[in-house]
């Protein structure tokens, strides 16, 4: 055994952390970061840098590296790849031994992964792309409290993309005033409403009162549709104490779904929350406030791919993840590589997706992605196309903004769904064919016929600020 | 007011129930698709007024590997005939997913 000696001072990353001959093990953490380094710092020592720094280095050889086996628990950057399309930054896939990490902690990686290494000196700029979490490190943890399946069966939903709406105005209605908002979405044909995110307990509409109103909205509404109904009830909070108060009190009442902001929330909330909600059968809808500000610049953060693999481990039975047709950022290519990483069990490599590593979650259940914001009738038929049944589909403005009101405004919805279901079912091209179906439908739904006039003309067509890499800027 | 169109609330049974009752061939096209996703049919029936329940009457068992669309139709026909003030639904069990591919109500019950 080689016999190691103690020298202080400063030692380039590269001797101990630049691995290129480091063949990854099936249990190691892989990341894949997009690194623009310091003028005058070479590739190499800088992925070596990021490696150390998210691992167990620090600026300086210390005598207490001796006492253990670093060998053992060092991260390594072990690959190093050209950025198609940008000269400016490259990519270094550093591998992590599974020993370095808490089981059943997202928290605990993410304190390592995107720690202290996104302020270091030595990089401009830093971006998690990637992360592959080994079958080893997934079965320690919690995940989605019930997943696809169990939702559907509870709900009762099935062969169908779920139905749902924001409430707006987002702030300032009374608790009562928005029950009569969520009653009658319901009765006109929505599987669930949901608080917006901003809606926690404020003065002008307390948590407790909202719960009540809401609750004997989704009743009538299940009592007159015949149909099963759910509210968000979003029980985001100061403190955990009074988050699990709040989803005590959800129980308490028989709504089947709360709902949280996992980012604004944290990591640990988030995961206490979702064990309880498993353990207390409640259905978990997961909101994502302030992910843009992590995830939208394509040179430095955290890309959401990220940050839905985060949540899944965590655990959330619904994840917001972009429309590609509304009016929120998001590429359709990359929105589908992180579609597939909430709801699939194995996810291969898919660099036209943006997908950097092979993907295994076992039988950890799938994440219903949320297609949510400045959505509208016409959008439906590529909606069912990109998002396929297993999805909810949230029209805001889409629902409440109907000229005849919100009823009248998730019944169009509702049958525009179904028309497309029923004729994707058929063979036919939705994406192509939708005008005509959406038209045809509309003959037996007034509802839908009025929508159909009322958003013709309302178009999102702005470049997307983040693209995928494949492609040449 | 004048161009505002009240809406009333009817009770309804899930996917397609917003849509028209289906014409004979809109249901043989459905039909082929359950048997083309490799799912399983099966046949259940409930009395309106039970509809809000997981569970409906089960039409004797699901038919396992039923291949013809002519099969399956006659199954639901029977069904229908035997009650028919009942709603009749098509199920497509999805055994990989341990979940139902598609229901939806072939007959709608009074």
């Amino acid at each position: 055994m080689a016999v190691k000696k103690y020298e202080a001072g400063v030692k380039e990353y590269r001797h101990t952390y630049w691995a290129p001959e480091y063949v990854p093990l099936d249990s190691d953490i892989l990341a894949c970061f997009k690194i623009i380094p310091q003028p005058g710092v070479d590739r190499e020592e800088a992925a070596a840098a990021v490696a150390a720094e998210s691992s167990t280095g620090t600026w300086t050889t210390v005598w207490t590296d001796l006492l253990t086996d670093m060998d053992y628990y060092k991260g390594r950057a072990y690959r190093i790849e050209d950025v198609p399309g940008d000269d400016t930054c490259f990519y270094a896939f550093v591998a992590y031994p599974i020993d370095l990490f808490e089981e059943g902690s997202v928290v605990n990686v993410f304190t390592s992964l995107v720690g202290n290494v996104f302020g270091f000196k030595a990089i401009r700029a830093l971006r998690l792309e990637d992360v592959r979490f080994p079958l080893a490190y997934v079965k320690t943890c919690n995940g989605p409290p019930h997943g696809i399946q169990v939702e559907r069966d509870k709900m009762n939903k099935y062969g169908r993309p779920l139905l749902g709406c924001t409430i707006k105005p987002k702030l300032g209605l009374s608790a009562k005033n928005y029950g009569r908002a969520v009653y009658e979405c319901l009765r006109g044909g929505l599987d669930f409403t949901k608080d917006d995110e901003n809606v926690n307990s404020q003065p002008f509409m307390r948590w407790r009162d909202r719960f009540l109103f809401v609750q004997d909205a989704i009743e009538n509404a299940q009592i007159e549709t015949g149909e099963r109904k759910g509210h968000y009830l979003n029980v985001t909070a100061p403190s955990p104490e009074e988050m699990y108060e709040r989803a005590e009190f959800a129980k308490e009442i028989g709504s089947p779904i709360i709902m949280h902001d996992f980012l604004t929330g944290g990591f640990t909330a988030n995961t206490g929350l979702a064990r309880w909600c498993r353990k207390h059968g409640m259905l978990l809808h997961i909101h994502r406030a302030m992910h843009a500000v992590l995830d939208r610049n394509p040179h430095h953060g955290i890309h959401f791919r990220v940050l839905a693999k985060a949540l899944r481990l965590s655990g959330g039975d619904h994840l917001h993840s972009g429309t590609v047709v509304g009016k929120l950022e998001g590429d359709r290519g990359a929105t589908l590589g992180w579609v597939d990483l909430m709801r699939e069990s194995f996810i291969p490599e898919d660099r036209s997706r943006g997908i950097m590593f092979d993907q295994d979650w076992g039988s950890m259940p799938g994440v219903l992605p949320v297609a949510s914001g400045g959505i509208h009738v016409w959008h439906m038929p590529a909606l069912v196309n990109i998002f396929g049944d297993d999805s909810v589909l949230q029209f805001g403005g889409g629902t409440l903004g109907h000229p005849w009101g919100n009823a009248a405004g998730a019944a169009a919805n509702r049958v525009a769904l179904e028309a497309c279901v029923e004729a994707r079912n058929e063979g036919r091209e939705l994406e192509r064919e939708g005008k005509e179906i959406l038209t045809n439908a509309a003959k037996d739904s007034p509802e839908l016929k009025i929508a159909m006039e009322t958003w013709k003309e309302i178009k999102f067509e702005f470049d997307t600020v983040d693209k995928l890499d494949v492609v040449n800027r | 007011m004048a161009d505002i169109q009240d809406y009333n609330s009817t009770p309804k049974y899930e996917t397609f129930s917003y849509l028209p009752a289906m014409t004979p061939e809109k249901m043989r096209r459905q039909i082929a698709f359950i048997v083309s996703q490799g799912w399983n049919p099966g046949v259940e029936h409930v009395e309106p007024a039970r509809a809000f329940n997981y569970y409906w009457y089960m039409w004797k068992l699901p038919m396992f590997g039923e291949q013809s669309v002519e099969a399956i139709i006659a199954e639901l026909e029977a069904c229908h005939r035997a009650h028919p003030s009942h709603h009749v639904r098509l199920i497509g069990y999805d055994n990989y997913s341990q979940s139902q591919g598609s229901s939806f109500v072939v007959f709608r019950g009074r």
